[in-house]
């Protein structure tokens, strides 16, 4: 029984950072007949899509971080811990939240750590940052940055469901604040469903992890995510309605008395059945899915920081989130909103060339 | 769990395949309209009508409509 409930916790503010450039879709072989695209285009939801290789997921939450701390006023001294949920971190070691903690110019009295999640991950980080903070007791570590994004994926074929952008949660220490109430699962059974077989230690990087295959008549590699649609999609549509069930039941709420329903932007399809079992109003189902794909971990908050702005800047929202993916895992929770800031969306330039060298090179010996 | 309601169920996910040439004998992997989407169409609709999540597997290892409705039923019994 996953739930758990953290108190005295107060979300005070979200920010995105999104590459600049666009995906051309017509780059992909599988588009090159127009039928093709908008089909994708009806059966996934994805309109638009942003992706730049030359970011790192990084790259992406500096700025949109940068620009959340100014909004809030918060001196960057009273920030004491980031977590980092990612599935494309900068290095394979060390972690990027430690990166993070000196692009930020953060404190050295910082608690920071990575944590490996996808489309759950949202949910996931807000409970490790929340507990955190929360045991704090207000005496120390009284603000954390929770970050969540992925963004470079490795192999030009990847998805174009996949979108890349990397989001900003800030929480804090607030004695008044509502509590927060969560419902986690996890299923390693399903770990094959949505996989990128090579890059990791079961099956290294070898030559062959480059090679083009064809694996259901789409050119992809072994670095590449791979994933078997239809049991992704029956696991959503059976998996997060029954936690956004169980979670209300647990707590003793009916689900249906919140303002919004935000769900991780799987595609469109599956998440307009998810809604239609829950039997929730359009008008509190936002979605984000059409202007920049399936964002992973960072969904939630970016359906959060680009559709609901003016409706929670305003006035008091409680609010549903479900993630819900890779694992398999998945997580609901449910809080609510008052005063916080949301700032406007950040749009990130290409790296130049000088910029995309400042980083570590091995420094090898001279022949 | 009736094998002709079933049917009638299964020939709802099509939009251009005429509902009587959909019979228990059918091969459905045969269907010109037959595709990865009226796959997933088809997942929900098992999982909204029956309670029944069927997986890749499930509908890989079956020819025909007769055979997938013994997989939803076998499940739904369960």
């Amino acid at each position: 029984m996953a739930f758990i409930e953290i108190n005295k916790i107060r979300i005070a503010g979200f920010s995105a950072g999104v590459p600049k450039k666009y995906l051309d879709f017509r780059n992909f072989d599988k588009f090159k007949d127009e039928a093709d695209l908008q089909l994708f285009k009806e059966t996934t939801g994805v309109n638009e899509n942003r992706r730049d290789n030359s970011l790192c997921t990084s790259d992406l939450a500096v700025p949109a971080a940068e620009k959340l701390i100014a909004d809030l006023n918060w001196d960057k001294k009273s920030i004491e811990a980031i977590i980092f949920v990612t599935q494309t971190p900068d290095y394979v070691l060390p972690a990027t939240s430690c990166i993070l903690q000196d692009r930020l110019g953060l404190s050295k009295e910082c608690y920071a750590t990575d944590i490996s999640l996808g489309c759950s991950g949202w949910v996931y980080g807000l409970s490790s940052a929340a507990s955190l903070v929360a045991a704090g007791h207000g005496g120390s570590l009284r603000r954390a940055l929770l970050i969540a994004g992925d963004s470079k994926m490795l192999d030009p074929e990847v998805s174009p469901l996949f979108g890349t952008a990397c989001t900003v949660t800030a929480l804090e220490y607030d004695e008044a604040a509502t509590p927060l109430q969560f419902h986690f699962g996890t299923d390693g059974s399903g770990y094959d469903a949505i996989i990128s077989p090579d890059g990791g230690n079961r099956n290294g990087v070898s030559k062959e992890s480059v090679d083009t295959v064809m694996v259901q008549g789409q050119k992809t590699t072994r670095l590449n995510i791979y994933m078997n649609g239809m049991d992704v999609f029956a696991f959503g549509i059976s998996t997060a309605p029954k936690s956004v069930k169980k979670l209300g039941e647990h707590f003793g709420f009916n689900y249906l008395d919140h303002d919004y329903f935000v769900f991780h932007q799987a595609n469109l399809k599956m998440n307009e059945q998810i809604a239609k079992k829950l039997k929730l109003p359009n008008d509190k189902v936002p979605y984000s899915i059409q202007d920049f794909a399936n964002t992973t971990s960072a969904s939630i908050p970016l359906t959060i920081a680009t559709q609901l702005k003016d409706e929670l800047t305003q006035k008091p929202a409680r609010l549903l989130c479900c993630g819900f993916g890779v694992g398999l895992s998945w997580g609901t929770v449910s809080f609510q909103t008052d005063g916080i800031v949301i700032s406007d969306l950040v749009e990130v330039d290409s790296l130049t060339e000088e910029e995309q060298n400042q980083w570590f090179k091995l420094p090898i010996d001279p022949a | 769990m009736e094998l002709n309601e079933f049917i009638e169920k299964f020939a709802e996910q099509f939009d251009e395949t005429d509902p009587s040439l959909i019979t228990p004998d059918t091969n459905f992997w045969e269907l010109p309209e037959w595709s990865s989407v009226i796959a997933l169409s088809l997942v929900s609709m098992c999982d909204e009508e029956y309670d029944v999540t069927i997986k890749s597997a499930d509908v890989k290892n079956v020819k025909t409509v007769r055979d997938l409705f013994e997989v939803v039923k076998a499940k739904a019994d369960k």
